[in-house]
């Protein structure tokens, strides 16, 4: 047998790629939800001289968050108003959102859904009985567009038949931009500046993970939407159950380092979501809790969260603890009290809610019940189905346990973090959510790069978007780009490095690797190079105990924090010394400096931010409980790109809807 | 629960164009190995079990078995997709069948409305294109609301 000292992948990286050079005037990073809205508005508003051109890493069919499937479409607004969608994640985030961001994706978001159910979604209807019917069977009763009613869990969420959602979304964005104006398997690592204009974007730098090709791309505005960022910290499951991520384990980061590696101002990276989900496989607990009127218990089998001892504790939090639906940070409170106090596991009484529904059921209802349960899952994490299959599990008979997960970073679901974006140049919105280009005009979800846009996960302060709204946020952001192409027609991009110095940035690990590997008999183990994998461990672990991992249920110290920011930048300097010997090696080796990046953005807030704003989603002990008097307010950072520096500040919070 | 190749079932999708799997794993983990014209999972502990592969695999040669650090053996979940439905089969490790049928799309593939022909009028106004035409009045904030 040969040493093992080859690289393992089937596809070779070698010392020199190709060089494609492209230069369009828009460009779309990413191919999931967001970017999908903005490839099928952009042409809508292009002129036939303009060019276009999608880079997605993965295959558009099925890449994103909604790779797998949903089950539920979470924002539909219907017959609510945007005002109380605003009201609704304003709360749930503790305060400090951005509303003006929010109250206008509330404005947009229901027709994205319009044109999914028109594209083929099956969206489930409610009888002229009320009773529940099918996303195929519902059809029957119109469509939600021409006044239908959904089937509501909660007053933003409508129940689907969502296995194909993602498929049925691509389709439409890949006609609608062109096949021929989609790169797929390309991945995008490094954003480029201009050479001559300050503080604008010129184009970015990736490669191909399929041949050895490096693609070299100019724009003149660009929006990038490449989703969250997952596995930044140790998972509870460390072996093959890594995978097993509750958000999608290619989401690298990418969407917060792209743009603060070009001085976009990041904000509210301080907040993270660690979802109560059931143990291990990560299914789903949304339709548990408000379809199936589920509730959970502690270890002595006590409904803990109606507690004296609970409610109290959300007065501490007033008034968002005392609100009608309490923020999801604070449901993960009380879970984490009673685990702490000796009272867990936190289990889900499947047994007791089916029941009870099926009090008033027939036999054929409740098959159909049975059926919703498993669809559940089925659509979206099909892995905990197999779960519930290998431990003999069925929910009408055996409960399962609840778990916060490990950290996850993102900004459409409950979360808020991401970029500093404009909001839209309308008379209600304030100046200081306006951010003015160079030519003095506002562009909608513009970051403070000129010609830099996000949408979806990369816009911070404005959870609560999901699939839908992460859609229609990238059509609102297409629509500027192509304003933005316009107003800056003769605008040349140009880029200050050479083809050939920027093939020796983003092929640096191979050669890395093609230098030294022959030195040691074993691929992974040689003194001259780290390997991504490797350095995947090292960065899990910093976070896991000093950053407020699960090792610490969540809490950490300024000690702590000093410690890992020391960490973190050992990392930095070693990332230079990463080695990919194969493709699919160097997509990772890219990913973990991405990764790295928006975790020590995350810790750089966490230090900065002297309160505890969420508890439940992290602790700084030092600084317990929230201190509206100090921190009522945003913080954002920026790293400055030419002096490699990062600043970071208090940004004033504007109410804008009334309590 | 990594998806895994059975070795007799997969001919390395030789007859089209491309390997199934390995075009469309959102993670890249699929790959061919070409001397023996089979696929593999190159890295399983990064599987996040979408069943992408499974379901997209012309000769049903992927399957998936449970995370090794905490699903029991002998359960199995499998996905039929057709173009209406998706047919799933869930065997229980005590022998229980489960099977279940849900519907994936009501409108034929390849044909979802792109709106080729649309063209957007007002680009300095706040509206997506198909709520330009179709009419929608933006507004801000009711005066009332306001903070």
């Amino acid at each position: 047998m040969a040493l093992p000292n080859k690289p393992m992948g089937e596809l070779k990286a070698v010392r020199d790629p190709e060089v494609e050079e492209r230069e369009v005037d828009v460009l779309i990073v990413g191919g999931g939800m967001a970017a999908c809205g903005a490839a099928f508005e952009v042409k809508k508003w292009m002129s036939d001289d303009q060019k276009v051109l999608m880079v997605d890493k993965a295959a558009l069919e099925r890449s994103g968050a909604v790779a797998q499937g949903l089950s539920a479409i979470n924002t539909y607004v219907g017959e609510n108003k945007p005002e109380d969608y605003v009201r609704m994640v304003r709360n749930d985030l503790m305060g400090i959102v951005r509303e003006d961001l929010i109250f206008d994706l509330g404005l947009h978001v229901d027709d994205s859904v319009h044109l999914f159910e028109e594209w083929g979604l099956p969206i489930w209807k409610k009888s002229a009985e009320g009773k529940t019917l099918d996303g195929k069977k519902g059809q029957s009763m119109g469509t939600l567009k021409s006044g239908a009613a959904p089937v509501r869990t909660g007053k933003w969420q409508i129940m689907i038949n969502g296995e194909s959602y993602k498929r049925i979304v691509a389709e439409a964005a890949k006609l609608a931009i062109g096949e021929e104006n989609v790169l797929e398997r390309v991945f995008i690592v490094e954003l480029l500046l201009d050479a001559n204009k300050e503080n604008q974007i010129a184009g970015a730098v990736g490669f191909s993970v399929r041949e050895n090709k490096v693609f070299i791309i100019k724009c003149k505005t660009m929006v990038v939407a490449c989703g969250g960022a997952v596995n930044i910290y140790q998972p509870r499951s460390v072996g093959e159950g890594k995978g097993r991520a509750w958000y999608p384990v290619w989401n690298s980061g990418s969407t917060y380092t792209l743009c603060m590696k070009v001085g976009a101002e990041l904000s509210m990276m301080e907040n993270r979501f660690t979802p109560a989900r059931f143990k291990d496989g990560y299914g789903p607990v949304g339709a548990w809790f408000l379809l199936f009127k589920a509730k959970t218990l502690n270890g002595l089998g006590e409904n803990f969260a109606a507690s004296a001892a609970a409610k109290a504790e959300l007065e501490s939090y007033a008034p968002y603890g005392t609100a009608a639906i309490t923020p999801t940070c604070l449901r993960n409170h009380l879970m984490l009290f009673e685990m702490k106090e000796g009272r867990g596991p936190i289990m889900m009484d499947t047994v007791t809610a089916l029941a009870e529904l099926g009090k008033t059921m027939d036999k054929k209802e409740l098959k159909h019940l049975e059926s919703e349960a498993w669809e559940d899952f089925l659509d979206m994490t099909c892995g905990q189905a197999n779960l519930w299959c290998a431990t003999n599990t069925e929910p009408e008979k055996k409960n399962s346990e609840v778990m916060p997960t490990e950290p996850y970073l993102l900004g459409s679901h409950s979360g808020c973090c991401g970029l500093w974006t404009s909001g839209p140049d309308e008379a209600w919105v304030p100046d200081a959510y306006k951010i003015k280009a160079d030519n003095g005009k506002v562009y909608n979800r513009m970051t403070t790069v000129n010609g830099l846009f996000t949408a979806g996960d990369g816009v911070g302060c404005s959870g609560h978007k999901f699939s839908s709204g992460s859609h229609a946020e990238g059509r609102m952001a297409a629509k500027q780009l192509v304003r933005y192409a316009k107003d800056h027609a003769d605008y040349k991009p140009a880029i200050a490095l050479s083809n050939a110095e920027l093939v020796d940035i983003v092929y640096k690990p191979v050669r890395t690797y093609l230098d030294h590997c022959a030195y040691t008999t074993a691929d992974d183990v040689n003194p001259n190079y780290i390997k991504p994998n490797g350095m995947m461990y090292r960065m899990m672990k910093a976070g896991h105990e000093y950053g407020a991992g699960t090792a610490t249920f969540y809490q950490t110290t300024s000690k702590n924090l000093e410690i890992v920011m020391d960490l973190l930048e050992t990392m930095r300097e070693d990332n230079e010394k990463l080695a990919a010997g194969d493709l699919h090696e160097l997509m990772r080796a890219w990913e973990i400096q991405h990764r790295i990046w928006t975790l020590e953005s995350h810790l750089r807030h966490i230090q900065f931010r002297k309160e505890t704003r969420y508890p439940g989603f992290y602790y700084q002990a030092d600084y317990p409980g929230q201190d509206d008097k100090n921190w009522f307010c945003f913080v954002n950072s920026k790293y400055d790109p030419k002096a490699q520096k990062w600043d970071i500040f208090k940004k004033d919070y504007i109410k804008i809807i009334k309590d | 629960m990594p998806s895994f190749v059975i070795a007799e079932k997969c001919d390395g999708c030789k007859g089209g164009d491309k390997t199934a799997c390995m075009y469309i794993c959102p993670n890249d983990l699929m790959v061919l190995e070409p001397n023996e014209m089979k696929a593999y999972n190159q890295e399983p502990d990064q599987c996040w079990e979408c069943f992408s592969c499974v379901k997209i695999c012309p000769t049903q040669a992927i399957e998936v078995r449970g995370y090794a650090d905490f699903v029991p053996l002998g359960s199995s979940v499998m996905p039929m997709l057709g173009t209406e439905d998706v047919m799933w089969t869930c065997k229980f490790r005590n022998g229980t069948i489960k099977r279940f049928k849900f519907p994936i799309r009501t409108t034929p593939e390849g044909q979802a409305n792109a709106y080729l022909g649309l063209k957007g009028k007002d680009l300095e106004g706040g509206l997506l294109s198909t709520e330009e035409s179709d009419g929608t009045a933006l507004r801000g904030p009711a005066a009332d609301q306001l903070a």
